[in-house]
């Protein structure tokens, strides 16, 4: 099954429908003895923004590496776009910034995009309208014709940028986009990531900021060891386990056990008030133990539960295991 | 079209790197200095040629094209011998130094197969060296035909031999760029070259000296590379065969042709050692 799908401005490819814009499927990878990922499965849906998180060695680039045809899976399969690994046709629909992002110095700006233009596919007439607009969108129009030997660190990562974009293409991997980058940079990526999310396009970010990621990504997957130790909408992920603090009026001390049915609760501390501290699985928990609370005419004069980040929710995934390794 | 993008850009970092411009000016340097070299060589030839006919009154002797073919020789095996470094050197890290560089990783995920990079690079560095080589050699001949009013026999025949050289020395390079880094690869090559000059020098010995054995490791070192064996044949095209009789087994030519056989083994020496890039180069992690 396949649709006919406008690409960049004059190239016109057919493509799968109805399949993840990625979808991994006990994806394997050994060095020697080493096994850098291990039946990684995971699907990316089109449009998304989807974070790609984990500790240092727990197989990130090393899964990028081999969706990008630089790394030979061990075993397992993996699409693109609905097509196997390598296909040309899905090749010319993605855009891809390496995480050590080295270019030929010898090239100015210009002549660099201009060439991965050409090993896209694209027209000169193409590039010649594509190129301009990529440079402005990661401010480097000044420098286009200046070398890429003479950029900073972080001019070198936003011409890495604009190469990825370059192609307008329909699914962008990004390997830590913002590591060279400067905060008025990091905030310039967000806003692309912004505006791509805005165009449809899929995007597959690994960060260690995981800040960023908490406010680019739409769902998120954590992987440690190289398997995936989490995934979800970040929301869900974020409200997932979340420890709140209940202050009552005086609680009967018979309806304790059928609050503990609906949160985990770790602690009461009876004074004035009745404070209760407890774990629930979600935010649906928290508004039936209100619910509770009211059929029962306890006083309810506050509900806190902790505001929890993405970092909180990868510590909390990755150090026991990480602990159990020691 | 992609194999052209990636030919453009390995001669285009040649010109970027000034690889070019040192080139050119040295190589312009060696023929001024041959040239003087020439005319020196042939007003001395003259002056002694003319004192020996003062004294024995004899006619003029024959051996000036022996000695202007000895003179074309020696420009040649120096044309042979730099382009043999250069091609080493331009080679050595085409692949590997890429890798290690990590600039490959934001060409090779584009729609382009893995085997149109090294086909790419290896067909601009055949046109570099390939233009060089026929320069030089027009370099060469146009001194000798200027300052020695000499003609060699068989130019483009000979220049053909030498270019097919540097091709056996730049699919050696290609490989071991796609199997080693930068340095182990400039090391292994570099002594390949060795062993093939050795033993082309052990092959002249073992047929002025009639020894087998010493003839059977010179062909030994010509199959393991086959690059000196080729620079032996062009040699001799290039020479008349009044010269090869006259100067006999040396260290820069040969008086035993290598055969026909031998130039079908180099271009499918050739041929191999590409394929075995393309296939090494296909199934590497980068």
């Amino acid at each position: 099954m396949s649709e006919s799908v406008s690409q960049s401005p004059a190239v016109t490819i057919a493509m799968p429908a109805s399949e993840p814009a990625i979808e991994l499927r006990g994806l394997r990878k050994v060095f020697r003895n080493h096994v850098a990922v291990d039946n990684l499965t995971l699907s990316v849906d089109y449009g998304e923004v989807f974070g790609f998180l984990g500790p240092n060695g727990a197989g990130k680039t090393t899964s990028i590496k081999m969706l990008m045809g630089l790394v030979y899976p061990t075993s397992g399969d993996a699409r693109l776009l609905g097509y196997k690994l390598g296909d040309q046709i899905a090749r010319r629909q993605i855009g891809y910034l390496p995480e050590l992002f080295r270019f030929h110095e010898w090239l100015t700006g210009n002549e660099f995009l201009d060439l991965h233009g050409r090993l896209y596919g694209m027209t000169s007439s193409e590039r010649r309208k594509r190129i301009p607009d990529v440079l402005a969108l990661v401010d480097l129009s000044a420098y286009a014709h200046k070398k890429i030997g003479t950029y900073s660190k972080g001019m070198q990562q936003r011409i890495g940028l604009a190469q990825a974009l370059l192609n307008d293409p329909r699914l962008v991997f990004l390997d830590e986009p913002t590591s060279a980058l400067d905060p008025l940079g990091r905030r310039d990526v967000r806003a692309i990531l912004s505006r791509l999310r805005g165009e449809g396009v899929t995007v597959f970010l690994n960060s260690h900021l995981l800040s960023e990621v908490e406010l680019s990504s739409d769902r998120v997957a954590i992987i440690d060891h190289g398997r995936v130790a989490a995934t979800g909408r970040v929301d869900d992920l974020l409200s997932r386990d979340l420890r709140v603090e209940f202050r009552l009026g005086s609680l009967p001390a018979d309806l304790l056990p059928e609050l503990d049915k609906l949160v985990s609760v770790e602690q009461v501390v009876d004074g004035r008030h009745s404070i209760v501290t407890a774990r629930a699985a979600g935010e649906e928990a928290i508004a039936a133990v209100v619910d509770l609370l009211a059929r029962h005419n306890v006083p309810v004069y506050g509900v806190m539960p902790e505001r929890r980040s993405l970092e909180d929710v990868f510590v909390d995934i990755v150090a026991p295991s990480r602990e159990a390794g020691r | 079209m992609n194999v052209a993008i990636i030919a453009r850009l390995t001669v285009r970092e040649a010109f970027r790197r000034k690889v070019i411009l040192g080139v050119v000016l040295l190589s312009l340097a060696f023929i001024a200095l041959y040239a003087i070299g020439f005319h020196l060589f042939r007003d001395n030839y003259l002056s002694l040629e003319a004192r020996r006919s003062a004294r024995t009154g004899a006619g003029p002797s024959p051996s000036y094209a022996v000695s202007a073919s000895a003179m074309v020789l020696l420009g040649l095996y120096t044309v042979n011998f730099l382009t043999g470094i250069m091609t080493i050197f331009a080679a050595v890290g085409t692949v590997a130094g890429e890798i290690e560089a990590g600039t490959l990783d934001a060409i090779v995920p584009k729609p382009i197969g893995r085997w149109q990079i090294i086909v790419g690079k290896y067909l601009g560095f055949a046109v570099m060296l390939s233009a060089y080589i026929i320069l030089m050699v027009c370099g060469v001949a146009l001194t000798a035909h200027t300052a020695g009013h000499y003609a060699p026999p068989h130019l483009v025949h000979g220049t053909l031999l030498v270019i097919l050289v540097s091709m056996i020395l730049l699919s050696l390079t290609m490989l071991g760029s796609t199997l080693f880094s930068t340095m182990t690869n400039g090391i292994i090559v570099f002594m390949l070259y060795g062993v093939a000059v050795t033993g082309g020098l052990v092959e002249q010995l073992g047929t002025a000296l009639n020894s087998d054995t010493m003839v059977k490791i010179g062909i030994g070192s010509s199959i393991l590379l086959p690059s000196d064996s080729m620079w032996r044949l062009a040699s001799y095209v290039v020479q008349p065969s009044l010269a090869i009789s006259f100067i006999g087994p040396n260290p820069l030519g040969t008086t035993v042709p290598p055969s026909d056989r031998a130039v079908h083994y180099s271009i499918v020496y050739c041929l191999a050692l590409v394929i075995g890039s393309v296939l090494v180069f296909q199934r590497r992690d980068l």
